[in-house]
């Protein structure tokens, strides 16, 4: 009786440490300011949008759009953009075109996954391009080229296009998003000042990312699951009947 | 909570009192000295008769988007009118190639006198861009602010000396921050290289224009684009040696470089502080295919810190690359400032044909930031995770338990038999 007892509160601990483990879910991005309708031409002119925020802007084939977007540790960022081309009929051929992201450091930051390099055949209307970064690390050695919390650039541009094709009008359209990584992927250590981080707003987590993670319940399970498991062996060997 | 609220509301009032006292006479006296800049240079040769724009002649074409960007121009830039091929209309090359003039000074607008002066424009002379580009840049010298040409024409230049694109990075290379906007009206080869050279050689842009709306709304985000603030790098010139780099402190620097060169800069950090420098070299000109950049902080004795760097191939405005170097202290009450060097060199090459002075923009951006950078646990505040920690956790319970209820029944026994 005892140990159905016991198993069943040890099985119900054990899920409710589950269900702390499950990340908490991303939060939604408020639209309270309008997104920015414009890019910046260089890394100084970079034009900052938020995080969920669909930014756009008029350009011309052949320009470099910049934008930036704040992460903070534990968040997984995805830059999406679309570029919708130029008429067909005023195209001569073949257009690539490239999504480059860069940290506050202007450190060039592999895309983990995501097509940012694709080419857009002449008969296409528009293109997109993603990139989804690693996992941002709360901190890093200093020699590492990890993504650290902070500002993170968005160079957009055509890569490889027929000459002719230079100059003609494109709209840009760039939206940055990110996905907690979980527990898993939870770290401790903080940088001084996140990366460039005056020209962009906080992220909602913060820039540390948030003080809780699934590891919490891991660690609280275990503890319970100790202190019960002591209790149900120190029982086991003082059998009730026998005194 | 209400008090407060009243307090804040009283102050926001007065607040817009003072502000609108103060407001109408600044506004009397036009923008600030040091609000942004644009010129606005049309070209007016007798190629822009040519009626290919929306079924209108570029000129009308042109006029129409005037109008519409002296009605848009935001408050706080200052906006001037260049022509150039407006006067002559001679077959004498060295006349023809200075024929360009300041139709409206640059300062505020009046947009009345503005329009009208742009109303008796008719399709004239010959095409100097370079000659033309030398006088904007000449009408952008007063006061101070960022400046920014923007170039409408319908042709490549007529006169071949001064080379626009030449006389573009030559203006750009001067430190005043300017950049050169080119728009085509005419979408031939030649005009297009020439007038995207122009736009690579100062960090602008190139557009070509097909239709009178196309026109008028990009003169209008470019103007705009004025408007936006933006930090305004500081010259500086590095040195070819850490002992003769000059010092820089925190902010944004510019220099140039040539090709195959290194510049050293100085920079100083406290302990307990640390040091985050970008770098960003501009392709300015036509460069080889591959290109890369290297960034390195050197110590006092001589030692690599740490280093950043990039590289690339195909088309590319600016290869970047940064890094940070954190300062411990060594002793307890250690403030000794020490001095980093940083050295910036890169990879890119040039074909033969192409100029090499003035060099490749740098431009630096150092900061130097509070930073402990050292964490004293990496492993999320020491929590665990996963099914081995409760395994662990669960089994080594168990044993306790088991061995201390062992043991009280070994001591119970012993009792007993005593």
């Amino acid at each position: 009786m005892r140990f159905t007892r016991i198993t069943r509160t040890l099985g119900g601990l054990l899920l409710a440490g589950a269900a702390l483990a499950v990340p908490a879910a991303p939060a939604v991005a408020d639209d309270e300011k309008p997104a920015p309708t414009e890019a910046g031409t260089a890394f100084r002119t970079a034009v900052a949008i938020e995080q969920g925020q669909k930014a756009t802007a008029d350009a011309s084939t052949g320009d470099y759009l910049y934008w930036q977007f704040p992460a903070g540790a534990g968040q997984q960022p995805t830059v999406k953009a679309t570029v919708t081309l130029p008429e067909a009929s005023t195209r001569n051929g073949d257009a690539t075109w490239r999504l480059d992201v860069f940290d506050g450091l202007r450190r060039r930051q592999a895309c983990s996954s995501g097509e940012p390099l694709r080419r857009a055949a002449r008969e296409d209307a528009s293109v997109t391009l993603t990139c989804t970064l690693r996992t941002v690390r709360p901190w890093a050695e200093k020699w590492s080229n990890d993504p650290l919390p902070g500002a993170y650039y968005v160079r957009l541009t055509v890569g490889d296009a027929p000459d002719r094709d230079m100059g003609l009008p494109v709209k840009a359209e760039v939206e940055a998003t990110a996905e907690d990584a979980g527990g898993a992927r939870a770290e401790g250590g903080s940088l001084g000042a996140p990366l460039h981080a005056k020209a962009v707003a906080e992220p909602e987590d913060g820039w540390d990312g948030s003080w809780w993670s699934g590891r919490w319940g891991w660690t609280l399970g275990g503890a319970v699951l100790c202190a019960l498991a002591a209790v149900g062996g120190y029982t086991l060997t003082r059998h009730p009947r026998r005194r | 909570m209400i008090t407060r609220k009243r307090l804040a509301a009283g102050a926001c009032a007065l607040f817009v009192a003072l502000a609108g006292g103060v407001a109408p006479a600044s506004a009397a006296d036009g923008p600030p000295k040091d609000s942004p800049k644009v010129e606005l240079v049309l070209d007016v040769s007798g190629s822009m008769k040519a009626r290919d724009v929306d079924g209108q002649s570029r000129m009308d074409a042109a006029k129409q988007a005037f109008n519409e960007v002296i009605d848009s121009v935001p408050q706080g830039v200052r906006l001037g009118i260049r022509t150039l091929g407006a006067t002559y209309a001679g077959e004498d090359k060295a006349l023809g190639c200075r024929d360009s003039e300041q139709l409206y000074p640059v300062g505020a607008v009046n947009r009345t006198e503005a329009k009208n002066s742009v109303a008796r424009l008719q399709p004239t002379g010959w095409t100097p861009i370079g000659y033309a580009l030398r006088g904007a840049d000449k009408d952008l010298d007063v006061g101070g602010g960022t400046r920014r040409i923007v170039l409408i024409t319908d042709g490549e230049d007529s006169c071949g000396q001064p080379d626009p694109c030449d006389v573009a990075r030559e203006l750009a290379a001067k430190g005043t921050h300017l950049t050169v906007d080119t728009l085509g009206l005419a979408a031939d080869d030649k005009t297009r290289e020439q007038l995207s050279c122009i736009a690579e050689a100062t960090g602008g842009t190139y557009t070509t224009v097909h239709h009178t709306k196309e026109l008028s709304g990009r003169v209008k985000q470019l103007v705009k684009r004025a408007e936006t603030p933006v930090e305004t790098p500081r010259p500086t010139q590095g040195g070819n040696a850490c002992a003769t780099a000059p010092e820089i402190g925190a902010g944004i620097w510019t220099d140039r470089e040539t090709f195959g060169e290194h510049r050293w800069y100085k920079v100083k950090v406290k302990p307990g502080q640390e040091l985050r420098a970008s770098v960003s070299v501009a392709a300015d000109r036509a460069v080889e295919r591959d290109y890369g950049v290297l960034v390195r902080a050197v110590g006092e004795g001589g030692q690599e810190l740490v280093r950043g760097s990039d590289a690339g191939s195909g088309r590319t405005d600016v290869i970047a690359s940064g890094l940070r170097h954190p300062v411990y202290r060594a002793e307890k009450d250690d403030t000794r400032a020490r001095t980093v060097c940083l050295e910036v060199s890169q990879s890119f090459a040039a074909p033969p044909s192409v100029k090499r002075d003035p060099g490749l923009p740098v431009e630096l951006a150092v900061d130097v930031v509070k930073g402990p950078d050292n964490p004293s646990d990496l492993a999320a505040f020491g929590l665990g995770r996963g099914w081995v920690l409760l395994l662990v956790l669960g089994g080594t319970g168990l044993l306790a338990g088991l061995l201390f209820g062992w043991l009280a029944r070994w001591r119970v026994a012993v009792w007993r038999e005593n």
